[in-house]
């Protein structure tokens, strides 16, 4: 099976469902002559021509508007916003509209449109390069928001998400882009939206996350069973909303100890709703307090590298951790 | 202009493309929304209904906008005094009737929305929402749409002068002048946003927009429905002859307040009321289809008849019928799992 | 001036590249690199970008060749630049980051709890080096003063409670002591810690066998039915008294007798008031036989009934304390408190039980056992032991007394010494009830007899007066009989 960068999951995801579906095209600030800023959309424009790879004006509620209305049209529209820091223009057209349409003509109108955002720092980008936005999103009923972090669950996921009936908001880790690698069919497959995935089996604590900092808890899991025996069970959420509440609880149940973490600021992030989810079900299950590790409450990270990396996240923080938590 | 009966003049709706059948009819459907619109006044002041939103005066340029697109092909985008526009374009005062007393068989949203926000997919009206200008972008959306599947179909969406400062309306008349996607983009200009009179929200004038954006901006008489009738069809060819969109003002007058929880004397007077009342564009068109030997005052007697006994059996019919039941207030959410939308 | 060789590195040119292609090299060994100066060309997915030289000096060598792929943060050259006096990189002189010795962390064999030695491996503390994979921290006995030895987690409360698992006995390896839901599976799964299995050494035991009815008896002589069980049978809780069970602790170190019992805050209070009677008061005693057959004949005459009508048993007791209070009320000294330089004499007659329970013994108040009769104290009585067990006694209920009765008879003695409940000024002894042969007008006979045991504050009270009092218990007891009211 090929192993591809995450970036060009991505980019393959969307290819393949153009030339699966008519109806489906993309649009955005140099998404189309360019081939988008990373890359993402590279080759696109010139296999499908300029109307299906559109290089939209410098204007994101616009962006997300005409995505919108050509959705309610019938057709499957991605809209990229550049970065997930510029996409706050866009949030009256996602909140108010998008999220809403199919609830207020009740089930007449429908809007199956695909919004994508890249997230996360790491790239010396400071304050409006580097945001992860998602808990602004979150908890909007009528949306759908998914966050993955292997290039297998990125392809699979952005399939799922073009082929929805309703709004999917796609939040892809730049940082991923060209550090993430694994293994991806060649043949057709999805990653059903709502479902989470065990990444690593244990039985000393749960990590329960999503996107980048996953992958500095899986390195830390290994660490941590060479030198201390404590084998850690990982849970990759995948989809943030819905959550897989089934999948969270099993994972926590598991073990006791669960360890939430994101790149998202802890207050009123995503993580808080997780642990909510946990202290509401398994009361009796729990061994530890539950706890979060995520950034700090802090705008955003600054750009001189001291900086970035003490507000990052990173193997040692996500070890200590773990390692405290088991020990518990 | 139209004021007087001269014989010449008498042909202006044939001019236009227009039969006298046809003429006849816009003149009928703006008393319907007249005194639907009346009658909305009148049920919110009884009590019998929470909210309504009137277009009276407004109904003369909507009806000439409706009769003047596809309602076949194209897509229709409205705002919330557009009633003459929907009745126009296929809506039943039972329907809108519906919507005013919230009821469950009310198919814009089945008395989930506030009335005037109007939505059928089978009439092809696009869902429409409270934030204003946001339907701007959306039309667009859906020009492109009939742009990329070669569709003969124009996208034609309404805002009052207000929400025509949204950044919403900039975006999306840009997005539609650098694409030169098939969309009509239509300001009723009432001269008013609530209680802030015209020059409160621009100085400019909002027709000469366009220009910036790339693309012809009329300014058209409200009063007047055969001009407004012939500025709109020809902006729908020119639509649908790829020659791209364009922005229409027209102007027009709001006499009511802006809805039945605004007191309007608060920032303005009778006396301009009164005088912007008397340039009502219905009586002025009936005289005009008079002076045609195409109306008389038994057939207005007739009609008035007819209206009101369709606006009371609607009336009725929506009063007893039942509110969605509370097990579905909740549904539609998400997709149903069963296949649904 | 002298020289030094360092490195050039290839730098991330654009964010979310790990890597760059040298296309081509500007510059050549040998060649001098002045500050910024470009010296290759590089290609990415991203952009393509001369890359500046961040020292001066002279190109020594290339570690990539045109054409090579590194990723970055990698050495693509050498640079032979000044050594100037930048103290930052000393390589050598770190002696401050000496590898220090593994702490030895606690020694073996001198632990908080005081136990003898410990398990084999020594070793305490985490040492990282080889580790078995299974326990976090060894489990070298329990430490009960361990700050999280008794924070519970729900899991484990919940585990504990379905396996039926003592948690005192479970050893804990989580943060300071605290129990994990790992150590509870652990201790599910060896059966190790859970309740009801017999501690093997019960000094209690011994006592549980209920003595039985006396000796054969012989009708003829004396009005008794030798169908009567004379033994009066304790406290009268439904069943037999529980014998307090003996937590064991620790473990057992094979070759040593020692058994470890930890010391419940009951246990503690009732050695603190012990001590306390005993080095304050100085206790005399003395005893008298009492002859209760017409006691017995009364009380089996009115059990049934009084079970059926009143729903609780009607034993000894009432009738012993009736006739305690009223013997009090002759000799009102008995009922008082040593007050250093006055003796206060209290006018409320409120009787203290001693009632035992699983592990310790508590003495409920019966308030102004004057004022009821015997129905009255029965009732008493049985709700006490009832609440007792029950672990209902309120404050109120425990405190006030001003003499105590204890029925020791209840575990089958027949002498006793007891130690006064402090701060009153006597105790007296129910002992058990038992058919002896007795001489009556110079003939020999069988007999209910009872003995009843004083213990008396010798600082308050002598010999003449607990005399009197005793005969007169004595006189009340005898003179019970057939019919005797309860009411």
């Amino acid at each position: 099976m090929p192993v591809i960068e995450y970036i060009e999951a991505i980019r393959l995801a969307m290819k393949e469902e153009m030339e699966r579906d008519n109806d489906v095209f993309v649009l955005g600030e140099d998404v189309g002559l360019k081939g988008g800023v990373f890359g993402t959309t590279k080759g696109l424009q010139q296999q499908f021509g300029e109307l299906r790879a559109l290089d939209a004006p410098l204007a994101e509620s616009a962006i997300a508007g005409v995505a919108i209305g050509a959705a309610m049209a019938g057709m499957k529209p991605i809209a990229e916003m550049q970065y997930s820091d510029f996409m706050f223009p866009a949030t009256n057209q996602i909140i108010s509209e998008a999220a809403k349409i199919r609830y207020r003509s009740n089930n007449d109108w429908d809007c199956p449109v695909v919004i994508r955002a890249p997230i996360g720092g790491g790239v010396f980008g400071g304050l409006y390069h580097s945001q992860c936005p998602e808990s602004v999103f979150f908890g909007t009923p009528g949306l759908k928001i998914v966050a993955p972090a292997t290039a297998y669950d990125a392809k699979g996921l952005l399939k799922a998400a073009i082929r929805d009936p309703d709004p999917v908001i796609f939040f892809e880790n730049k940082k991923c882009y060209r550090l993430i690698s694994d293994e991806v069919p060649e043949e057709d497959y999805v990653v059903p939206i709502g479902k989470s995935k065990v990444m690593r089996e244990g039985t000393d604590l749960t990590v329960i996350g999503y996107s980048m900092p996953l992958h500095f808890a899986m390195q830390a899991a290994e660490e941590l069973s060479k030198e201390h025996g404590i084998e850690a069970h990982i849970l990759d959420l995948r989809t943030i909303q819905p959550l897989d509440r089934e999948g969270i609880l099993e994972a926590a149940a598991k073990t006791g100890k669960v360890l939430i973490v994101h790149e998202d600021n802890k207050t009123g992030g995503v993580g808080a709703e997780v642990g909510t989810i946990i202290a509401e079900e398994l009361l009796y299950e729990l061994d530890a307090p539950i706890r979060r590790l995520c950034a700090p409450d802090v705008p955003a990270m600054p750009i001189n590298p001291p900086g970035e990396k003490h507000y990052l996240l990173n193997k040692e923080k996500l070890k200590k951790a773990m390692l405290e938590l088991a020990r518990y | 202009m139209m004021h007087t009966g001269s014989v010449q003049r008498a042909l202006r709706h044939t001019e236009l493309g227009l039969t006298d059948e046809r003429a006849v009819d816009m003149y009928k459907m703006m008393m319907l929304a007249r005194r639907f619109d009346e009658r909305g006044q009148l049920l919110q002041r009884a009590g019998k209904v929470n909210f309504h939103i009137s277009g009276i005066t407004q109904e003369p340029s909507q009806v000439a906008m409706g009769f003047a697109m596809d309602r076949e092909r194209d897509w229709f985008l409205p705002y919330y005094r557009d009633y003459g526009f929907v009745l126009s374009i296929g809506m039943t005062v039972k329907e809108l009737m519906l919507s005013l007393y919230a009821k469950g068989e009310d198919p814009n949203s089945a008395g989930r929305q506030m009335p005037g926000h109007f939505g059928s997919k089978r009439l092809r009206i696009v869902t429409g929402s409270s934030p204003v200008t946001t339907q701007v972008p959306h039309a667009a959306g859906f020009a492109l749409a009939a742009k990329m599947r070669k569709e003969p179909s124009v996208a034609i969406v309404t805002f009052g002068d207000g929400s025509s400062n949204q950044g919403d309306f900039h975006e999306g008349c840009n997005f539609a002048g650098v694409h030169q996607l098939p969309v009509i983009f239509v300001c009723e200009n009432n001269q008013y946003a609530i209680s802030m009179s015209l020059e409160k929200q621009t100085r400019g004038r909002i027709c000469d927009r366009a220009l910036g954006y790339g693309f012809p901006g009329i300014r058209v008489d409200g009063n007047d429905p055969l001009e407004v009738y012939r500025v709109f069809k020809e902006a729908r060819e020119r639509a649908v002859s790829g020659e791209g969109p364009t922005l229409i003002e027209i102007m027009t007058y709001r006499v009511t307040a802006h809805s039945t929880s605004d007191n309007d004397m608060a920032y303005r007077t009778k006396e301009e009321v009164d005088e912007q009342k008397a340039k009502d564009g219905m009586p002025v068109y009936k005289q005009y289809l008079v002076d045609a030997g195409l109306w008389s005052e038994e057939k207005e007697a007739t009609l008035q008849t007819e209206i009101r006994a369709t606006i009371d059996e609607a009336n009725e019919y929506a009063e007893k019928a039942p509110f969605q039941p509370v097990e579905d207030a909740f549904r539609y959410v998400y997709a149903e799992e069963n296949g649904e939308g | 001036m002298a020289k030094k060789i360092v490195e050039i590195t290839m730098p991330q040119l654009a964010e979310s590249l790990v890597s760059a292609t040298v296309d081509h090299w500007l510059k050549q060994p040998g060649d001098m690199l002045d500050m910024y100066e470009p010296i290759c060309e590089l290609i990415t997915d991203k952009v393509n970008a001369e890359l500046p030289s961040t020292v001066r000096g002279k190109l020594v060598k290339h570690l990539i060749g045109a054409g090579e792929t590194v990723e970055v943060g990698a050495a693509i050259c050498l640079v032979e630049v000044e050594a100037d006096a930048e103290a930052d990189t000393a390589p050598s002189a770190g002696a401050q980051e000496s590898v220090s010795p593994a702490a030895p962390a606690r020694g073996l064999g001198t632990t908080d709890t005081g136990s003898g030695t410990l398990g084999s491996s020594g070793t305490m503390g985490g040492e990282p080096a080889s580790r078995p994979a299974a326990a976090i921290a060894p489990a070298s006995g329990i430490d009960a003063n361990a700050p999280m030895r008794h924070r519970y987690s729900p899991a484990v409360q919940r585990l504990a409670a379905e396996h039926a698992i003592d948690l005192n006995r479970v050893s804990g390896t989580g943060e300071g002591g605290r129990i994990t839901r790992k150590d509870v599976q652990e201790a599910i799964a060896s059966g190790n810690a859970s309740i009801g299995t017999a501690s093997a050494v019960n000094p209690a035991t011994a006592a549980t066998a209920p003595i039985a009815s006396s000796a054969p008896s012989d009708s003829s002589l004396a009005p008794m039915d030798p169908k009567i069980p004379v033994r009066s049978t304790g406290i009268h809780l439904s069943e037999s008294p529980r014998i307090p069970s003996i937590e064991i602790e620790g473990q057992e170190v094979p070759g040593r007798g020692e058994y470890f019992i930890d010391v419940t805050p009951v246990r503690n209070t009732i050695a603190t008031r012990m001590r306390q009677s005993v080095s304050e008061i100085p206790h005399g005693w003395m005893m008298i036989e009492v002859d209760v057959t017409n006691l017995v004949l009364l009380r089996n005459k009115l059990k049934d009934d009084f079970r059926k009508r009143e729903g609780i048993n009607l034993t000894y007791m009432p009738f012993m304390i009736k006739a305690v209070v009223n013997a009090i009320k002759d000799y009102p000294i008995m009922n008082s408190v040593w007050a250093v330089d006055k003796i206060i004499v209290k006018r409320d007659i409120n009787i203290s039980l001693s009632v035992g329970t699983e592990d310790s013994v508590v003495t409920p108040v019966i308030r102004h056992a004057d004022q009821k009769n015997i129905s009255g104290l029965a009732h008493e009585i049985d709700d006490l032991a009832r609440r007792t067990r029950e672990k209902k006694l309120k404050l109120d209920d425990v405190n006030g007394g001003t003499f105590t009765v204890n029925n020791t008879g209840s575990f089958g003695s027949i002498l006793t010494q007891p130690i006064i409940n402090y701060p009153q000024a006597a105790i007296i002894t129910f002992e058990s009830i038992v058919k002896r042969p007795v001489v009556i007008n110079d003939m020999i006979g069988v007999r209910s007899m009872v003995n009843l045991c004083l213990s008396l504050d010798h600082r308050i009270l002598d010999g003449v007066i607990c005399g009197r009092f005793l005969q007169r218990v004595k006189e009340n007891l005898e003179g019970y009989n057939l019919d005797t009211k309860v009411y």
